[in-house]
């Protein structure tokens, strides 16, 4: 499991567009955190205001301009950023252990836990994902927590399915048995001989994940049921920018472009650890 | 184990799955705090009025008889009256689905008819040029949300090049035929008037793109893996043998038994195009269920909420279910003996 060993990170790094991944993701993550020191204007995240200098377009001073109350682009952008990787990193905290958990012991024990687990299971699984997220939100004020509990609510069966799974595979193996044959508990086997088993795999999910955590969530904000302006966020930006196209395009050409990039940005490195990892989702 | 049995073990399954999102529904609709009559009404409505609005939802009866109504309502066909139209919640779907539906098959279109023969090209030419821009189009597909494909589009076809129009079913001089499917497309072609169907394809190309990207990319690639695998049987190796053209190998021998899992996936894509049409008839302003259901989720519209998301879980189960059907049919192992 070390990812950092040499044999693995030369074979992770033998793919280059696994190394365009992990440097996209590195390099918004530290722009991310420190975005008070690295943009240019950080005090335009919040209701700022400047307007001799609103719609100005891209230039040096203001590298993907301005919008209709002089707040510089750029800035909001790697602020928003800070938005969509909080959504992402909460939304896998609340759903990955919900699913994983469900996942084992539907997996590990069978019978009737593992039918009324898998049941609920496809019956979340069957309504688009969106959509389900939509009518929570639906009920719910839109805010940021609030959305982060409709994504989460959409999320755990996709772990619940994968888990559950593996588990009914690895149960069998021999290893599995033979702990069961000297006695160890269940709560051993699951946590002990299972779950280390399905962290490859848990680990390549995640990753690829938190890049469509972050687009459903620009998607919800996209259609104003997530955050709320004034917070920056990348969907909100698009969503008003696209109000005033075609004249004002850079306000909503490179929030989008700065979404695509950090899911693609993840979904690189996920491909490059599912190949390192040699498992299938 | 024979077909009958596993087709009616398909149906079952359907069934429960919509007896439990039907439920799901329900409670996410009936648990979340706030009271849905006083969000419906607004703060400035009187008590009374909100009692009364109460009575009208039933939410003042036990919950259990609430789900009874409930389902009562879905058998009938009336899901009652939405606050914001104030019309019966199930003509405004009838009025709107439609729309959706056609944008929806339109783009599944696109997704089949440039998807699978691009990865089935990719298949056949594996890692040549033509393999390597099907990946790019697929992972530009996946990765890139449909609304920002809308904005794009919308910028380079509508603005740019200003050769499509940039919202909207019809253009504002052009008379909707009058309805038999409702898809205005088919219904112009049945009348014979044929400028509205021009005039209605030209509306449909953007949003039916925007939203077709990222199901293509990933239709494309399916076929591929699937198309690889079926070319390294031996049985393809031995109609090579014989002497058989390639383009005969590709379609009688090649395509069939890859198509098989291809399908199930193309059938959730299709399915799954409803969630995003929320985001893409949002910007082209496309009069469709999404926008609907948009509209009743800002104006907290109980019951066009529950039947919108109903209606659109329905038509997600049978599609499933369709496609396991025709699955069942191409596929000889579950024709003849019902085991997958």
């Amino acid at each position: 499991m070390k990812i950092f060993n040499s044999r693995a990170w030369y074979k992770f790094s033998k793919n280059s567009l696994s190394i365009v991944g992990l440097l996209i993701v590195s390099l918004i993550i530290l722009m991310a955190v420190f975005a008070n020191y690295l943009t240019p204007f950080p005090e335009h995240a919040g209701p700022f205001v400047d307007i001799p200098n609103k719609i100005k377009p891209p230039s040096s001073t203001y590298l993907f301009g301005t919008d209709k109350i002089g707040r510089d682009t750029f800035s909001r952008i790697i602020f928003g950023y800070r938005t969509s990787l909080y959504l992402g990193v909460i939304v896998l905290c609340i759903a990955v252990p919900i699913g994983t958990g469900l996942g084992l012991v539907a997996g590990y024990f069978g019978g009737k836990i593992d039918a009324i687990i898998m049941r609920i299971t496809d019956i979340f699984l069957s309504i688009p994902p969106l959509v389900l997220a939509l009518s929570i939100m639906a009920f719910l004020k839109p805010t940021l927590t609030n959305a982060m509990i409709a994504v989460s609510m959409m999320w755990w069966p996709w772990y619940t399915r994968l888990i559950y799974n593996l588990t009914r595979s690895i149960k069998n193996e021999g290893f599995v048995v033979s702990a069961r044959i000297v006695g160890a508990s269940h709560f051993h086997i699951i946590f002990r001989e299972i779950l280390p088993n399905c962290s490859a795999s848990l680990i390549t999910k995640i990753t690829l994940d938190m890049g469509f955590v972050i687009l459903i969530g620009s998607s919800l904000s996209f259609l104003g049921l997530g955050v709320q302006p004034p917070t920056p966020d990348l969907g909100t930006m698009v969503s008003q920018g696209s109000k005033y196209l075609p004249d004002i395009w850079w306000l909503s050409v490179f929030p989008g472009l700065a979404i695509l990039i950090i899911v693609l940005g993840f979904n690189l490195l996920g491909d490059g650890l599912k190949d390192l990892f040699d498992v299938e989702l | 184990m024979n077909i009958k049995f596993y087709l009616l073990q398909r149906f079952y399954s359907a069934v429960i799955v919509l007896i439990g999102v039907s439920i799901l529904i329900f409670i996410i609709a009936r648990i979340i705090p706030g009271d849905p009559a006083r969000m419906a009404l607004g703060p400035t409505a009187t008590q009374e009025m909100v009692e009364q609005y109460r009575d009208k939802l039933h939410l003042n009866d036990p919950i259990h008889v609430q789900y009874w109504f409930f389902i009562k309502g879905i058998s009938e066909g009336d899901l009652g009256e939405s606050v914001y139209t104030k019309r019966n919640v199930t003509t405004d779907v009838s009025t709107y689905f439609p729309a959706t539906l056609e944008l929806i098959i339109f783009a599944s279109l696109i997704m089949v008819c440039v998807g699978v023969p691009l990865g089935i090209l990719a298949g056949r030419f594996k890692d040549k040029p033509i393999d390597n821009i099907s990946r790019l189009i697929s992972l530009l597909g996946v990765v890139t949300p449909s609304f920002v494909w809308a904005v794009f589009l919308m910028i380079i076809f509508a603005f740019y090049l200003d050769i499509l129009p940039v919202a909207g079913r019809l253009s504002q001089d052009t008379i909707a035929p009058d309805k038999i499917t409702g898809l205005i497309i088919i219904d112009s072609i049945i009348r014979g008037q044929f400028s509205v169907t021009a005039d209605a394809l030209k509306h449909i190309i953007l949003p039916a793109l925007a939203l077709s990207l990222s199901a293509l990319g990933q239709a494309s690639r399916l076929t591929r893996s699937n198309i690889t695998e079926v070319y390294d049987k031996q049985y393809i190796e031995m109609a090579r043998a014989y002497g058989y053209n390639e383009f005969k190998i590709a379609t009688k021998y090649a395509l069939k038994p890859a198509m098989i899992p291809t399908l199930t996936i193309l059938g959730l894509d299709f399915a799954a195009m409803l969630g995003n049409a929320f985001l893409v008839e949002f910007v082209f302003a496309w009069p469709g269920i999404a926008k609907y259901g948009v509209q009743a989720i800002l104006y907290k519209d109980l019951n066009a909420i529950t039947a919108t998301t109903m209606i659109i879980a329905t038509f997600f189960v049978f599609t499933n279910l369709f496609v396991d059907l025709i699955v069942a049919y191409l596929n000889p192992k579950i024709r003849l003996s019902g085991i997958q």
